[in-house]
């Protein structure tokens, strides 16, 4: 799943220059302009490190924390069909946090670092799983909206400027394409069900909607880091472009179900062939990036739990790895 | 009792403890030590979630009154459920857990082996599937208990009290009733006796590897294969079935 907030800097401005000369950066430049991918081994300009650094780190602990709200469903999926697809999906986000995490590491920061950084609060994840996952209905939306505003960010960095990076976007692409279906899927069962399953199909687009379309960060005119990204090619389109993007392919898909997008001014434009849609409740945005969401705390406690109820366990497997080096070595 | 109804009860009582251990397992997603371990629970959790699925939808066809995978999984009472008292143990920390999986996933894949020689063949096709995974997944859990067992001080004190605690749910496993009887009368299943004996051999294997100590003999708890279940299984299954159970009739 699921980036955004990569435009969301921490205290300390990523993009700030570093120490590299004006030939170093030109040089660079050229390269980029010319679509060669950059390698782990090669080059770069501190501030393209570092902000690569973030956005795939914030991005694979989006992944991480992201198994948590459909995590919530896992033990209450209504058919055991749906309980192993959902299982499956939730595998493949810890597996994308760890191919994520191993593509940052290329870049010369630990895991054990980049996961001290998201337990300490210092590092970012994506906003959207704030929110809490109330009713079946959610994880269907979570995989229409929440994977397809995902998927539209995504795409674009299949052809981002970092090798490592883009190689681990295509095969993540692929599998969040899926996922965007199965959710869909269970959109479409419900709303072809009884009158309670639609209105919780309802009430989970009432509920995932505006939140979905923050997921693309700031409007451009607000977004921080955007300017540098796209010169750079980490970044190919502005915030406001995909989210636009979403909407209009999004919009059909919830009249083709017979749901209403919660907006009241959302109409079709044919003059530029775009949906036109009322203002995103950017306080509400901020609020939660800055850990005022209905589940900030709720899924850090959990995640820091896990690590601190798991630390005898990773001491135990380190000593035991010890010991057995010891022996051959011995041997 | 008809073969068919036979081969029924005893397809969907394997379903059942793969149902219950996965659904266990599953509570763990998002819990995990590290990171590997995640990915390696939720893959093994899938696993048996799959198999349930398939002895369950066995069962049904056997049965031959038109019960699918989800009507045993969903529409079952408590004590319909003839599962092992083991695998509906809570989670508890990780080395309880690992215990579990160790001394359940021993005795399974030795009645998985007979089962693939049984005379009847769906049972042994299912077996034959299942088989793989769960020497797999066997190779895992049983690394980590000598991992935890031959660990730090604390891993092992921490593991040699969940293989104690765990113990007295081990003896259900051994106790042939009545279906177990009958199964291997007429379908050439699995013998219990010859089963606890390897189970035993390879469990003592791994216990000593792990510097850890086999525990004494001691009074064990059944019922699970009766469907008289520990206190801790109502609330799993009242949090498994709860949309089935609310929305009785609805499709998801």
């Amino acid at each position: 799943m699921y980036t955004q907030g990569l435009d969301q800097a921490g205290k300390s401005d990523p993009a700030k220059p570093g120490p590299e000369t004006r030939e170093q950066l030109d040089a660079f430049q050229t390269r980029i302009d010319a679509e060669e991918k950059i390698e782990a081994k090669d080059w770069m300009p501190e501030a393209y490190r570092r902000t690569l650094v973030r956005q795939i780190s914030q991005h694979a602990h989006s992944e991480i924390i992201g198994m948590q709200p459909e995590g919530n469903w896992l033990t209450r999926a209504p058919s055991l069909k749906r309980k192993a697809i959902l299982l499956a999906k939730v595998q493949d986000e810890a597996g994308h946090g760890l191919y994520l995490y191993s593509a940052a590491e290329t870049l010369g920061v630990s895991r054990d670092q980049m996961v001290a950084d998201l337990l300490s609060g210092k590092a970012k994840y994506s906003s959207i799983f704030n929110y809490p996952t109330l009713s079946w209905a959610d994880i269907g939306a979570i995989g229409w909206l929440v994977d397809g505003a995902a998927i539209m960010n995504q795409i674009p960095l299949c052809r981002c400027s970092y090798g490592p990076y883009s190689r681990a976007m295509i095969r993540v692409c692929k599998e969040e394409s899926f996922h965007q279906r199965q959710g869909y899927e269970i959109m479409l069962t419900l709303c072809g069900g009884t009158a309670e399953q639609k209105a919780m199909a309802q009430d989970a687009l009432n509920r995932f909607w505006w939140p979905s379309l923050m997921m693309f960060g700031p409007n451009d005119a607000n977004s921080t880091h955007s300017a540098q990204s796209m010169a750079w090619k980490i970044k190919r389109f502005s915030n406001d472009e995909l989210r636009q993007k979403f909407i209009d392919v999004t919009v059909p898909q919830a009249e083709f179900l017979g749901l209403t997008v919660p907006d009241d001014e959302l109409r079709y434009n044919e003059e530029t062939e775009h949906y036109e849609h009322s203002d995103i409740d950017w306080q509400e945005f901020f609020d939660v990036i800055a850990g005022n969401g209905p589940c900030n705390k709720q899924r850090m406690e959990k995640r820091r739990k896990a690590q601190d109820d798991g630390a005898w366990v990773r001491e135990a497997a380190r000593v035991y790895a010890e010991k057995k080096a010891a022996a051959s070595a011995a041997a | 009792m008809s073969d068919n109804l036979l081969m029924a009860a005893y397809a969907s009582r394997l379903g059942d403890n793969a149902l219950v251990l996965g659904q266990r397992m599953i509570e763990l997603v998002a819990a995990s030590p590290e990171l590997e371990e995640e990915l390696a629970n939720a893959n093994f959790s899938l696993d048996y979630i799959g198999q349930a699925r398939m002895f369950y939808t066995y069962a049904g066809k056997c049965e031959g009154v038109g019960r699918d995978e989800d009507d045993f999984a969903f529409l079952r009472p408590e004590h319909e459920y003839r599962n092992l008292l083991l695998v509906e143990q809570p989670n508890g920390h990780f080395g309880d857990s690992t215990v579990r999986q160790v001394l359940f996933e021993s005795w399974y894949l030795h009645l998985l082996e007979a089962l693939t020689r049984c005379s009847d063949e769906g049972i042994s096709e299912i077996a034959a599937r299942a088989i793989k995974e769960v020497r797999y997944h066997l190779r895992h859990s049983s690394q980590w208990l000598l991992r935890l067992g031959d660990g730090t001080e604390e891993s092992h004190r921490r593991v040699q009290q969940s293989l104690d605690n765990l113990w007295k749910f081990t003896g259900e496993m051994f106790s042939p009733d009545d279906l177990d009887d009958e199964m291997r009368a007429i379908f050439n299943g699995p013998h219990l006796e010859i089963i606890e004996a390897q189970w035993r051999e390879d469990v003592r294997a791994i216990v000593e590897q792990a510097t850890l100590k086999m525990p004494d003999n001691q009074w064990m708890a059944s019922g699970g294969k009766q469907g008289r279940h520990t206190e801790h299984f109502g609330y799993l299954l009242a949090e498994m079935q709860h949309l089935q159970q609310t929305y009785p009739g609805a499709t998801w």
